[in-house]
């Protein structure tokens, strides 16, 4: 009897479980957002991945939402990880498009890569993806990393490019994303190009809360934060340029698996990578991180507004 | 490097890493982070001690407030170390300059992670006092405080040490999240590791950790052995009959849900 | 609060796979955990062992064990099973012990008199010494609960969706709404899980009820 009662039990607790898992809003399997992902060819269906940072987010939901309007079945699956942790999940299969930058994607696959000017840098891309990825279209927007001073230290230190720093950099502390430390465009960069070894290196985040902090209250003497994020002008903290082109041309990309791109993929990805230059970029960003407001939302605006939504 | 490389860290790759000196000595090495992590864990135990063992003594003395107080805990061990972590640094970062708006961030959470284990524990210790034993005191004459320091807590003592063990063994495990916002401690291997992709760095990370973890809680068996008065210790039928009271007493909700080793909660 | 009035969907989008990626692995880590538990207490020399070594296996920290599931089980990196497995892992760690102490919590004299009343080794086990262990086996699946609902929730750094992403979304925005959210949903789903554990339990211990919850 009271065996029966504990299978009664289990039972109920496996229909919950399954009544949990048709309650979400993609029936059938509770962890698929959409329909789900197949790597075979067949673009029916796409699943579009991100980074972590709000602005992979926001670019990956501007391509979700322009394929849809194209017609295309898509899922998403954002805010992977870094790329280290997201290029193997495209090989894979797990996910089969994702807004890149040219410049850190080549310099990924090819660590000779030497071109900075946009259209070199795309063409050593191009060369140097692996038989399964391609690259579509490349924008005229642009998201370099950038090292950034607060404007007292700039103007302490006299800094306008990183050049500057020579000389200087062994009393300062470096901060940047915690994959920085081992990146060719990081600090081994830095060093190999701009003879720049500094005190020590702090690992926070990219460009997130973690290092925006770290700037101002002198954690860190410089930070790894991108062009495109409102938080320098909302700081007026100083990028520092970079005249030997350490960090390349970064012009917005679509990654996507080879197998997946068919005409009105590639049509709806050109079509917006037209639309989308840094000016742009920059605004539509700072509606997601200053206004807060959705991604989704925002992407879908951007869309409507040049008529590709 | 690790870029591309998807296998599973064989055994080898892990003794590989470990092997080499140079991830155990300097700045970055093992031994710096292993300091670094005892510290974060040491300092939110302490000051979780300070705060719950009196409040789980007196609560369990005077029976008073134990209705709120035990749901409060109960609640503060659903919170999860990672949302608050996230949630005081945004709130402390503006407000607190320098390296506090780092660390103070990863102290509170790991306290709130570890009040919890340590109020029941008290609480518990001194609920489970054999009443003899305070009548004997009450008939010597003492009165409420003394029986409280002098006869009630002694007695209690296996179930504090219980809960500050459990509370250890948490932290140590948890403490790795204070790399999630920059600190240091172990769990840099753990997502300087994630980040690059580089697994046996992970793996090694997360061995440290573990083997860290163990050795922590073997230190509090030891303490609690032979800190506690042998009187009690030394009855060791009557003390595994408690025991195992206690626990079928809480599981039939009576007293919050406490073992003599409550590996409890969630470790990050 | 409407930043949450305006995700209701979103959100119960991410509580209802917490509610998966948690609860699972409490069923099939409690199945897993009654066989090993119910071997560490009949043969005497296995306890220690058993109890220490998965005691061990507990104190891996989750990220690691997330990240390097996807390598041991071969299977696609962004895949929950992944996540289900590591999660069974911890339960069955935490439930072994529990299992094993409460069926030791039987007194010997209620399995002696089932043994002379006839019921065969088997039997007693389901009919006599589960039952009866029920009340303690259910106190470390509360706790068990409480716990993985806590560390499925830092698979956002890895970006496995639940609750947990509310986390990462509004800390990269400096934005306390979802992260609040998250952490309120997480309270309140390890609340629901308690809630029906004890039911639950409840139901399969009716002697208590009547005799006023002494045993």
């Amino acid at each position: 009897m009271t065996t029966r009662r504990i299978a009664v039990t289990i039972g109920t607790a496996i229909a919950l479980m399954s009544a949990a898992g048709c309650g979400s809003d993609s029936g059938g399997d509770p962890l698929a957002t959409g329909s789900a992902t197949s790597s075979a060819g067949g673009a029916s269906s796409i699943t579009v991945g991100s980074a972590d940072f709000p602005e992979s987010v926001l670019l990956a939901e501007i391509y979700a939402g322009a394929l849809q309007a194209k017609g295309v079945d898509v899922s998403k699956k954002l805010s992977i990880g870094s790329r280290e942790a997201y290029i193997p999940a495209l090989q894979d299969g797990s996910i089969d498009l994702i807004p890149e930058y040219t410049g850190v994607l080549a310099q990924y696959f090819n660590k000779e890569a030497k071109a900075t000017d946009s259209e070199g840098v795309y063409t050593e891309l191009k060369a140097a993806l692996p038989e399964t990825l391609t690259v579509l279209e490349k924008s005229a927007a642009e998201d370099k990393d950038a090292v950034v001073v607060t404007k007292a230290t700039a103007d302490k230190l006299g800094l306008k490019s990183i050049a500057d720093l020579e000389g200087k950099s062994q009393d300062l502390v470096l901060g940047g994303p915690p994959e920085w430390k081992t990146r060719p465009t990081g600090v081994p960069g830095l060093k190999k190009v701009y003879n720049l070894e500094f005190k020590s290196f702090k690992p926070l985040d990219a460009g997130g809360p973690l290092s925006v902090q770290a700037l101002k209250s002198g954690q860190v003497d410089a930070a790894n934060i991108f062009t495109t994020d409102p938080s320098i002008p909302a700081n007026s903290f100083v990028v520092l340029e970079d005249p030997k082109s350490l960090f390349a041309a970064q012009n917005v990309v679509p990654l996507a698996t080879k197998a997946k791109v068919n005409p009105t993929v590639e049509g709806a990805l050109n079509a917006v990578s037209a639309k989308l230059d840094t000016k742009t970029l920059t605004d539509l960003l700072a509606q997601v991180v200053t206004d807060k407001k959705d991604p989704d939302a925002v992407a879908a605006e951007f869309l409507k507004a040049n008529g590709l939504g | 490097m690790a870029a591309g490389e998807r296998g599973p860290p064989v055994i080898q790759d892990i003794i590989a890493w470990l092997s080499d000196p140079a991830h155990w000595t300097g700045e970055d090495g093992v031994l710096r982070r292993t300091l670094e992590h005892l510290g974060y864990s040491g300092i939110a135990l302490v000051i979780a001690a300070v705060i719950a063992i009196p409040a789980g003594l007196v609560i369990g003395h005077t029976g008073r407030g134990r209705f709120a107080v035990v749901n409060l805990a109960g609640a503060a061990r659903a919170i999860p170390s990672l949302g608050l972590l996230f949630l005081l640094f945004l709130f402390l970062a503006p407000r607190v300059s320098g390296d506090a708006a780092f660390l103070w961030p990863s102290l509170i959470a790991l306290v709130v992670l570890a009040i919890p284990p340590i109020l029941s524990g008290a609480y518990a210790g001194v609920e489970s006092v054999d009443p003899a034993a305070r009548d004997a005191a009450r008939g010597m004459g003492m009165t409420g405080p003394a029986v409280l320091l002098r006869v009630e807590f002694p007695c209690a003592l296996p179930l504090v040490f219980s809960g500050l063990r459990s509370a250890a063994l948490q932290i140590v495990a948890t403490a790795t999240i204070a790399a999630i916002v920059g600190l240091g401690g172990l769990g840099r291997f753990l997502i300087d590791g994630q980040k690059s992709r580089d697994f046996p760095q992970m793996a090694s990370g997360a061995l440290v950790v573990a083997v860290l973890a163990l050795l922590v809680d073997f230190l509090f068996a030891l303490a609690q052995r032979y800190a506690v008065s042998p009187g009690l210790t030394g009855r060791g039928a009557r003390a595994t009959m408690r025991h195992t009271e206690v626990a079928v007493r809480a599981a039939a909700g009576e007293t919050e849900a406490i073992r003599p080793v409550d590996r409890s909660r969630s470790r990050q | 609060m409407t930043w949450f009035l305006d995700h209701i969907p979103e959100v119960l989008d991410l509580t209802y796979r917490h509610v998966y990626l948690a609860g699972l692995p409490l069923l099939l880590g409690l199945l897993i955990a009654l066989p090993l538990g119910w071997l560490a207490r009949r043969y005497r020399p296995l306890y220690l062992p058993f109890t220490a070594g998965f005691g061990l296996l507990y104190t891996i920290p989750s990220l690691a064990l997330f990240i390097l599931m996807p390598g041991f089980l071969g299977r696609q990196i962004l895949d929950p099973v992944n996540v289900i497995v590591a999660m069974t892992i911890y339960t069955v760690a935490l439930l072994v012990r529990t299992v094993a102490d409460g069926l030791a919590a039987v007194p010997d004299h209620v399995n002696n008199a089932a043994t002379a009343m006839g019921y065969g080794r088997g039997k007693r086990f389901f009919a006599v010494e589960l039952p009866l262990a029920v009340p303690v086996i259910s106190a470390g699946l509360r706790v068990a609960a409480v716990s993985n609902v806590s560390i499925v929730s830092v698979g956002a750094i890895i970006g496995v969706q639940q609750l947990g992403m509310l986390f990462t979304d509004g800390f990269y925005r400096f934005f306390y709404d979802p992260i609040i959210v998250g952490v309120v949903g997480c309270i309140l789903l390890a609340l629901v899980f308690d809630l029906v554990i004890v039911g639950v339990t409840r139901v399969l211990t009716p002697w208590l009820r009547a005799s006023g919850g002494h045993p």
